[in-house]
């Protein structure tokens, strides 16, 4: 698995036990290409947010093997973690200053990647100054200047109301189409993970194995009109089912 | 209430305690008090105003008061200097590692809990009793809350932000110049203000003790006691006091400059 050249992510067989003894994840293996975008979803607790820590190195394994070049990783958390004390500007450079890029390159790279997510008219204000949604938009951008091979996202859209989820997911995709970085995206809805992803990965509780795995079949770029197709439908009600699986 | 009103009554109501003040003295010095009583406990106003602030003579009056204002003055914002910059100093140290915190938490402490004149000999024995020993005092009572405030300032940084960071794996020296330091900036802010009124009342009462040198306020006011010169020593607490309220208006202030774009406390400092 790890041998293919293409993969950006490589996990295999990972457990993860708690100190206390409790097990979280057990076993589950899955890669990530560029220019892929592979989802978790799952109940609440059954470890996707942990598997995404332990795939940033965030948080070891207990057993398995991870394999990810983690100069190339751009993780967007739940919250936007912007400095509050930083411009819009500012903090989209943050990474780029902590990966030691220097001097024009990273300006022109600050500069595109603020471009990429359309903030050019609000560089200079604070965060406290903008909406939720353009929040989230800076800390794509700030990752986005180090032009990641991979991308995690930790239930990225979850705080924001439904046209804008709807709206961000969009433009997630146009910049996916436009750089081509592979995806691993971990969602609470079912329609988000649809529509953004090539394939889900559903996952059940105590511990977390990957139950169910269910390929994507649309092609890219996708029109927000999906939504309403009616084997879009068939699909969300496929992934729901799975879903509800795991519950019972 | 409209909004203008809301402002004008800002404005008029401690003006209206003002007044209130002033009444009830000048009905203590004029009719509780006879004219001997009053010139030695409670001189009216007006008499305060001539005699201690409007008097122009070398021994007498405003000088003496303000020449002794900017000894005690230039003892306390040192003495501030000096605690600010070893008190953060301590904090980041603690901040570095937890066992430092808890070699050393106890003894900030020790040094908070230990009353300043308890103290006095002490420092009367090792420093003289000089502008020295007023410095030393000074430090002494304005440390402690740097420390704490900015130790809870540089702890309290959000946790996300912190994995951020650790997975950019940015060293120790990066995460506390880009992310602690001006994360913790508004507790800095609030343990400077408190450490500021701190210095004052340690500089002041480092001017009782340690007496040689320069006269600063706190000796002014007691020779006044002692010889009997109440309308000045009225005028000295007064300055003293307006001494204090300048440096908590003017750390405010600097905070308000260093943390306005994103902490809403400081739309709420005067």
């Amino acid at each position: 698995m790890a041998s293919d050249p293409n993969n950006v992510l490589s996990l295999e067989h990972i457990t993860k036990t708690f100190p206390n003894g409790a097990p979280v994840i057990s076993d589950v293996s899955l890669t990530v290409k560029r220019g892929e975008v592979v989802s978790i979803v799952g109940p609440s607790g059954c470890g996707k947010s942990t598997l995404l820590r332990i795939a940033a190195r965030l948080e070891p394994q207990t057993t398995g093997a991870c394999t990810v070049d983690t100069h190339g990783i751009g993780y967007v958390f739940q919250d936007p973690t912007l400095l509050p004390w930083r411009s819009v500007r500012a903090n989209v450079a943050l990474l780029a200053e902590l990966q030691h890029l220097e001097g024009t390159m990273m300006q022109t790279r600050v500069d595109e990647a603020i471009a990429l997510v359309g903030l050019q008219d609000h560089q200079d204000k604070y965060p406290r100054q903008l909406s939720g949604g353009m929040r989230m938009r800076v800390s794509l951008a700030r990752s986005l200047v180090l032009r990641p091979q991979l991308f995690l996202f930790d239930e990225p859209f979850s705080a924001l109301d439904e046209i804008n989820r709807q709206r961000l997911n969009d433009e997630l995709l146009r910049l996916f189409e436009h750089q081509q970085f592979g995806v691993l995206f971990v969602t609470h809805s079912v329609t988000e993970a649809v529509y953004l992803s090539s394939k889900i990965h559903v996952m059940s509780a105590r511990p977390g194995v990957i139950s169910r795995t269910i390929e994507i079949p649309f092609g890219y770029p996708r029109e927000a009109d999906l939504r309403f197709d009616s084997s879009f439908g068939q699909h969300a009600l496929e992934v729901s089912h799975a879903l509800r699986e795991t519950e019972s | 209430m409209s909004k203008k009103t809301l402002r004008i009554g800002r404005v008029i109501s401690p003006i209206v305690t003002f007044g209130l003040v002033l009444s009830i003295w000048y009905f203590i010095s004029y009719v509780v008090m006879n004219a001997n009583r009053r010139s030695v406990a409670l001189p009216a106003p007006h008499d305060v105003l001539r005699q201690g602030f409007f008097t122009w003579q070398h021994n007498r009056g405003i000088q003496p008061i303000v020449r002794a204002m900017l000894v005690t003055g230039r003892v306390a914002i040192v003495g501030l200097l000096i605690a600010t910059i070893l008190g953060l100093l301590i904090a980041i140290v603690m901040n570095f590692a937890k066992p430092l915190e808890w070699s050393l938490y106890p003894y900030a402490v020790i040094v908070q809990t230990l009353p300043i004149l308890a103290l006095v000999p002490i420092i009367k024995i090792w420093f003289g009793a000089n502008l020295t020993s007023r410095t030393v005092a000074c430090v002494l009572v304005a440390i402690f809350p740097i420390i704490t405030n900015a130790l809870f300032g540089l702890q309290s940084t959000d946790r996300s932000l912190h994995e951020l960071f650790s997975l950019h794996k940015a060293s120790k020296f990066t995460r506390l110049r880009k992310l602690e330091f001006p994360s913790a900036l508004p507790a800095i802010f609030i343990g400077l203000r408190i450490a500021a009124g701190g210095s004052v009342i340690g500089a002041i009462v480092g001017d009782f003790f340690f007496r040689q040198g320069a006269i600063g306020i706190g000796r002014l006011i007691d020779n006044y006691q002692k010889e009997g010169r109440t309308t000045e020593l009225f005028a000295a607490a007064i300055v003293s006091s307006l001494f204090g309220v300048a440096i908590f208006i003017g750390f405010g202030f600097l905070s308000k400059v260093a943390i306005r774009h994103w902490h809403d406390s400081a739309t709420q400092v005067p």
